[in-house]
C-alpha cells in the first residue's frame, strides 16, 4: 500500500474529511449564491450537493461512511426547528393580525399540495403505493416519512420525494410568486414554507426576514395539517 | 451565544421528552418550536436571549439540509422506475400549491383590508 492509499484509508473513515468536505461544499456554494445575487438557480442546497454527490460516488465511499461526518450538521436541524419560534414571537402582532389570511391560505395550501400531488400521478396510471409515497411530500421529513408508512407509501421513496419538493420549492417559488405578481413577503414566505417545508423556508430566509418568519410557520402549521389531510385525501384514491 | 444555544436544545429536549410521553406522531423539535414560542412571547427577555444562536442557525439553515440531500442521491435509482410520473407530479404539485397559496393569502389579506397598517 503506497503512502497515500494509505493516509486515504485513514481520512475516509473519518468524520473529520466529510464534515469538512459538507461545510466547504456549502460555504463555496454559498459564496457562489451571493455572487450572483442569490439568483433562485443557484440554490445552496442543489448547488453543493452536486460535488458531494460526485465526491462519494467517484471514491465509493458509502453514504453510512459520509454520514458519520455530516451527522453533526444534521444534528443541528433539530435546534434550527425550535429556533423557528424567536422570530415568529418577535413578530407575534404582525401574525395574529395575519391570523384570517394564515388560517385560509393553510387550508387551501395544504389540500392543494396533497390533493394535486396524488391527482397528478393518479391520472397518469402510478401504483398505490407511490401515489402515498407523493401525498406528504410538501412536509418536513420526518412527519412525511411517519404519514407515508401510515397511509401505505414507502418511506424511503418520500424521504427523497420530500428532499426534491423542497430544492424545487426553493428554485421557483419566487419567480413564481413575482409572475403571479405578490410581492407582500408574509404572503411569499407563507407559500415557500407551506410547500417547500424547512428547504423553502432556508430560501425565504435569504429573501426577507419576514418571509422567513412566515414559511417557518408555514411549515409548522402544514405539518400538523399534511398529518390530518393525507390520510383523508388518500381514501378518494 | 452559548447560553442562547443551550436554551434551543433544552426546548428540543423538551418536546422530544413531550411526544414520547404523550405518544403523538409530532417530532419533538416542532413541539419544542411551540413551547419556546409561548415562552419568548411571554418573556422578552428569553428572546432576547435566544436571538444570538437562532439568527445563526437560521441563517445557515440551508447547510443543514446537505447531509440529507447528498442522502436522497442514494435513492434517486427509486425514482427512475415511475420517473416521469413522479418527476410531472411534484413539479406541478409544487407550481400549484406555492400559487394557491401565495394568491389565497393575498386575497383574503385584500378582502380583509389588512394590508400595511403597521
Amino acid at each position: 500500500m503506497t503512502d497515500i492509499t494509505r493516509l486515504w484509508v485513514y481520512l475516509s473513515a473519518s468524520p473529520l474529511l466529510w464534515l469538512f468536505a459538507t461545510l466547504a461544499a456549502y460555504v463555496l456554494a454559498d459564496r457562489f449564491a451571493k455572487m450572483v445575487g442569490r439568483h433562485p438557480l443557484a440554490n445552496p442546497v442543489m448547488v453543493a450537493t452536486i460535488p458531494l454527490a460526485l465526491l462519494l460516488w467517484s471514491t465509493k465511499t458509502p453514504y453510512t461512511t459520509y454520514f458519520e461526518g455530516a451527522q453533526f450538521v444534521h444534528f443541528m436541524l433539530g435546534p434550527a426547528t425550535v429556533a423557528l419560534a424567536v422570530p415568529l414571537a418577535a413578530e407575534f402582532k404582525r401574525v395574529r393580525r395575519l391570523a384570517v389570511p394564515i388560517l385560509v391560505a393553510l387550508f387551501a395550501g395544504s389540500l392543494t399540495a396533497i390533493f394535486s400531488a396524488v391527482g397528478i400521478a393518479w391520472l397518469l396510471g402510478a401504483p398505490h403505493d407511490v401515489l402515498a409515497s407523493l401525498a406528504p411530500k410538501s412536509v418536513t421529513t420526518p412527519i412525511a416519512m411517519g404519514i407515508a408508512s401510515l397511509i401505505g407509501g414507502l418511506p424511503s421513496l418520500t424521504a427523497t420525494i420530500v428532499v426534491v419538493t423542497g430544492i424545487l420549492t426553493g428554485v421557483i417559488a419566487l419567480p413564481l410568486t413575482r409572475l403571479l405578481r405578490v410581492h407582500d413577503h408574509a404572503a411569499h414566505g407563507f407559500a415557500s414554507g407551506l410547500a417547500g417545508h424547512g428547504i423553502g423556508t432556508a430560501r425565504a430566509f435569504h429573501d426577507s426576514p419576514i418571509a422567513g418568519t412566515f414559511a417557518g410557520l408555514a411549515l409548522a402549521l402544514n405539518g400538523l395539517l399534511t398529518a390530518i389531510l393525507a390520510p383523508l385525501v388518500m381514501r378518494l384514491f | 451565544m452559548l447560553q442562547s444555544f443551550a436554551i434551543l436544545l433544552g426546548f428540543q429536549l423538551g418536546g422530544e421528552v413531550l411526544v414520547r410521553v404523550l405518544h403523538v406522531g409530532i417530532p419533538g423539535p416542532v413541539v419544542g418550536m411551540a413551547m419556546l414560542g409561548v415562552c419568548c412571547i411571554a418573556s422578552l427577555k428569553l428572546r432576547r436571549t435566544c436571538e444570538a444562536a437562532a439568527a445563526t442557525l437560521l441563517g445557515n439553515l440551508s447547510l443543514l439540509f446537505l447531509p440529507a440531500a447528498v442522502g436522497i442521491v442514494q435513492f434517486l435509482p427509486l425514482i427512475a422506475k415511475q420517473g416521469l410520473v413522479i418527476g410531472a407530479a411534484i413539479l406541478g404539485s409544487t407550481a400549484l400549491a406555492i400559487a394557491v397559496t401565495a394568491l389565497t393569502f393575498r386575497f383574503v389579506v385584500h378582502r380583509m383590508k389588512l394590508e400595511n397598517r403597521e
